[in-house]
């Protein structure tokens, strides 16, 4: 009795759980494997397209014989580069109709023209010609002719489902494509872009912690920049920015704080001195990441303000007694309190930050030195056109972020450990 | 310790009198107002001198006077002795005045003798400011969107920091950009496309997550635990490395430029946290609700459309704002599958309209409101569900 209880609810989850399950492993877990496999293959944007034998119909009437008619068949091979074998062909024709020249590769029979064309090269092209009378003298009906389509078929390989592997992709990847320079980039991006965000995240939760007058409303404004659409925000960004008539410069200008307009986002390096030493800043890369922080330090502000509001009151009101100022108060009672939370947030936005792509695609598309390496996936897949390219840098990434959150844990590991 | 004290109290107020001073000049600049300098020297001094004077009035006078007076001296000075501005400037000034005096006005001399004052005046001051700071911060470049969207390229050229809006023109002039917008850049169709995808997936998403999620909070089956613990592992897995392999099998598939291609991949991505919010509410559900049902005969089926469904609406909303959320504003998947502009999102369209070098910036700032507005608006209105569901699923993003 229990057993077969068992057995139902067994029964049961499956079927609840099958349609998710199935639908996430065809669109994430699968492609994954996919891109592992497209990684070690030479595989361009033009070969993905499945090549097709391909036939126009063209039906002419020939003069002076109202019974007959004549029909051209332009026939190709949609691809370039790729062979189709085997390519066999079959249109139907009314009841009335008979052949006059049939070609010896056709058959014709039951007003069903077969004909098996054999293997055409890549950019195969042939103009077939076939004419037909009627065989009760009646006249030709063109459009209805035209109507009936002609089916061909053909096997041709699929270059994703062969087996030539090939190591090149990945040679390219970490020896031609400035691979340094890639990753240093995205690091930096990555990096100051989540301690930025998680720094602006605690002062924004500290101060709303506090009570004041049009709280609630200050944490929905807080988030603004979260919710919103991406593409919205880049680009009314990019309009404040822009170094012809942008509000900034525009701004900074009529002020006289500067002389000439500073493109922030199309400017590589900008020289900077501090108490005398000269260094160059990566001023369009700055500013992506300033934006990368404006978008997503509200997610940092919602995760520790929910902490900071568990915070019992008893531990401040003890501070209190002992006369402690504002200050050793934060650092010695709130900090200590949200660093777990502090450091779920730094893996999770140092991993998301790592694949971000949308933002600097919308602000720089890459360019002055923004490329990082989710835009060179996009760059190398989809502007080169070298998909096997672009798959070889995508597992790049995720190795890189393997390695990531091996050495984060072990990290973390050991400091629980020590305490 | 009295003076140091006084002065840096004094030094801490000026500071944030500046900040305040200046953002207000900033904003009447955008009005198209000629200010060339933030006169920080005036203000610094004035400043000051108001927090010193405030200290040394002390009680004598009434603080709401004591306030008025202050800000009148502030603005005669400022206003008529160093620029001819329009009242509505100074009434500015007076208010923001007024606002600060009040402020000061619960600091005293004997309040400046106490443990650790200064350090208590910092961290209200810099609360303060840090209100105003990110207030301004965050809502400037929603501001700007907005009235650029109001403005014509003619106007703007001319002067680009007049951002005043001429309400006075007739209604067709003033909205010409969102007139534009959707009479030849068919923004409508867009936002119809946009709303079927959002809205499909959202009905898709919670068609599958609801019993998975009643499955993997209830039931007991083999290989739950990896179920469960994968979710999370498979929603932390980036979107970028999906790209290329869904781009070649949709090709093959003939499923791109399609709304259908769109809805799938939006709900495979959008499933695994859906059904881990789900999975969470659904268990603090009391079992012996559906002991009940189960001896009424109720099947599974009936157990979640007449027990689990109703009893967790909040969840299932929360759920619901958040994966429209995400599908609304989602750019990379339909930058990849879609090509053709038939078959456009709105965010899609937009960046489609910025490819085009002469596209005016108001047509684009308009296209930027479009999208926008429905989100803040669903965000501002439902605030409560979609904050529940962003910290429960914001390991996106």
């Amino acid at each position: 009795m229990n057993d077969t209880l068992a057995n139902t609810e067994k029964k049961t989850a499956y079927i609840l759980t099958l349609p998710a399950v199935l639908l996430v492993f065809s669109i994430i877990l699968f492609p994954i494997f996919a891109n592992i496999w497209i990684s070690f293959k030479e595989v361009e944007l033009k070969d993905i397209r499945i090549p097709e034998p391909r036939a126009k119909k063209i039906v002419k009437s020939i003069s002076d014989e109202p019974t007959k008619i004549k029909i051209l068949y332009k026939l190709r091979n949609s691809s370039l580069i790729q062979e189709i074998r085997d390519v066999s062909f079959q249109d139907y024709f009314p009841k009335n109709f008979e052949i006059e020249n049939l070609d010896p590769r056709c058959s014709y029979k039951k007003y069903n023209l077969k004909c098996e064309f054999g293997n055409w090269p890549p950019k195969y092209k042939e103009n077939f010609q076939v004419i037909f009378a009627t065989n009760d003298g009646s006249k030709i009906n063109k459009k209805n002719l035209k109507s009936i389509k002609p089916k061909l078929n053909g096997k041709s390989d699929n270059i994703l489902l062969n087996t030539n592997f090939t190591l090149k992709n990945f040679k390219k990847v970490l020896f031609e494509n400035e691979f340094v320079d890639l990753l240093l980039t995205t690091f930096y991006y990555t990096f100051f872009g989540t301690v930025g965000s998680i720094v602006f995240g605690i002062l924004t939760a500290q101060m709303v912690n506090q009570k004041f007058y049009g709280r609630t409303f200050m944490r929905s404004v807080l988030l603004f920049p979260y919710v919103a659409p991406v593409v919205a925000l880049a680009y009314t960004w990019e309009l404040l920015l822009d170094p012809n008539s942008g509000t900034l410069n525009s701004l900074l200008l009529n002020y006289q704080i500067i002389e000439t307009p500073i493109n922030l986002l199309g400017q590589k390096y900008i020289e900077i001195s501090i108490l005398g030493f000269d260094f160059k800043l990566r001023l369009a890369l700055t500013t992506v990441i300033m934006f990368e922080i404006w978008r997503y330090f509200p997610l940092a502000f919602l995760f520790i303000l929910a902490r900071l509001q568990a915070i019992p009151k008893e531990l401040y009101e003890a501070a209190d007694v002992d006369g402690a100022s504002p200050f050793q108060k934060f650092f010695n009672i709130t900090l200590p309190q949200i660093t777990a939370v502090i450091s779920i947030l730094f893996m999770i936005r140092f991993i998301w930050n790592f694949n971000k792509f949308e933002d600097v695609f919308l602000l720089t598309g890459g360019a002055s030195g923004t490329r990082t390496l989710p835009i060179n996936v996009y760059q190398q897949g989809f502007a080169i056109s070298d998909i096997g390219m672009g798959s070889a840098v995508s597992i790049v990434i995720v190795v890189l972020l393997l390695m990531f959150m091996f050495f984060y844990f072990k990290l973390l590991g050991k400091r629980v450990d020590e305490n | 310790m009295r003076t140091k004290n006084t002065i840096l109290f004094s030094l801490i107020s000026t500071f944030f009198l500046i900040f305040l001073i200046s953002i207000w000049k900033i904003l009447a600049t955008l009005q198209g107002l000629s200010i060339n300098s933030f006169n920080i020297e005036i203000t610094f001094i004035f400043g000051f001198l108001i927090s010193l004077a405030h200290l040394g009035i002390g009680d004598r006078i009434k603080s709401i006077y004591k306030s008025i007076i202050f800000s009148s001296i502030f603005v005669f000075c400022d206003g008529y002795l160093v620029q001819k501005l329009p009242i509505w400037y100074n009434v500015g000034v007076f208010l923001i005045l007024y606002f600060f005096t009040n402020k000061i006005s619960k600091y005293t001399f004997i309040g400046l003798k106490e443990e650790h004052s200064t350090q208590v005046i910092l961290f209200d001051f810099l609360t303060l400011f840090g209100i105003l700071f990110f207030s301004f911060v965050i809502l400037f470049p929603f501001y700007m969107m907005l009235v650029t969207s109001f403005k014509t390229q003619i106007a703007l050229l001319v002067n680009p920091l007049d951002f005043s809006i001429n309400f006075g023109q007739d209604i067709k002039d003033l909205f010409k950009s969102y007139f534009v917008i959707f009479k030849s850049y068919k923004f409508g169709k867009y936002i119809v496309i946009s709303t079927i995808v959002s809205v499909g997936t959202v009905i898709i998403t919670l068609l599958f997550a609801i019993p998975a999620a009643y499955a993997v909070a209830r039931l007991n089956f083999f290989g739950k635990t990896f179920l469960s613990t994968s979710i999370l592992i498979i929603y932390m897995f980036p979107a970028i490395v999906l790209v290329i392999p869904l781009y070649t099998i949709f090709s093959q598939l003939g499923l791109r430029n399609s709304i259908e291609g769109l809805l799938i991949v939006y709900t495979a991505t959008t499933l695994p946290v859906a059904i881990y919010m789900l999975q969470g509410y659904f268990k603090s559900i009391p079992k012996e609700l559906e002991e009940a049902a189960i001896l009424d005969k109720l099947s599974w089926f009936g157990i979640i459309t007449k027990i689990i469904i109703p009893l967790s609406i909040p969840a299932i909303s929360s759920v619901a704002l958040y994966v429209f959320m995400i599908a609304w504003n989602e750019f990379l998947f339909s930058l990849m599958f879609l090509d053709n502009p038939n078959s456009f999102t709105l965010s899609r369209a937009i960046q489609y309209l910025s490819g085009d070098a002469e596209t005016p910036r108001q047509y684009l700032m308009a296209g930027s409101v479009v999208v926008t507005l429905p989100v803040l608006f669903i965000f501002v209105y439902f605030e409560k569900y979609l904050v529940s569901g962003l910290t429960a699923g914001s390991v996106k993003g």
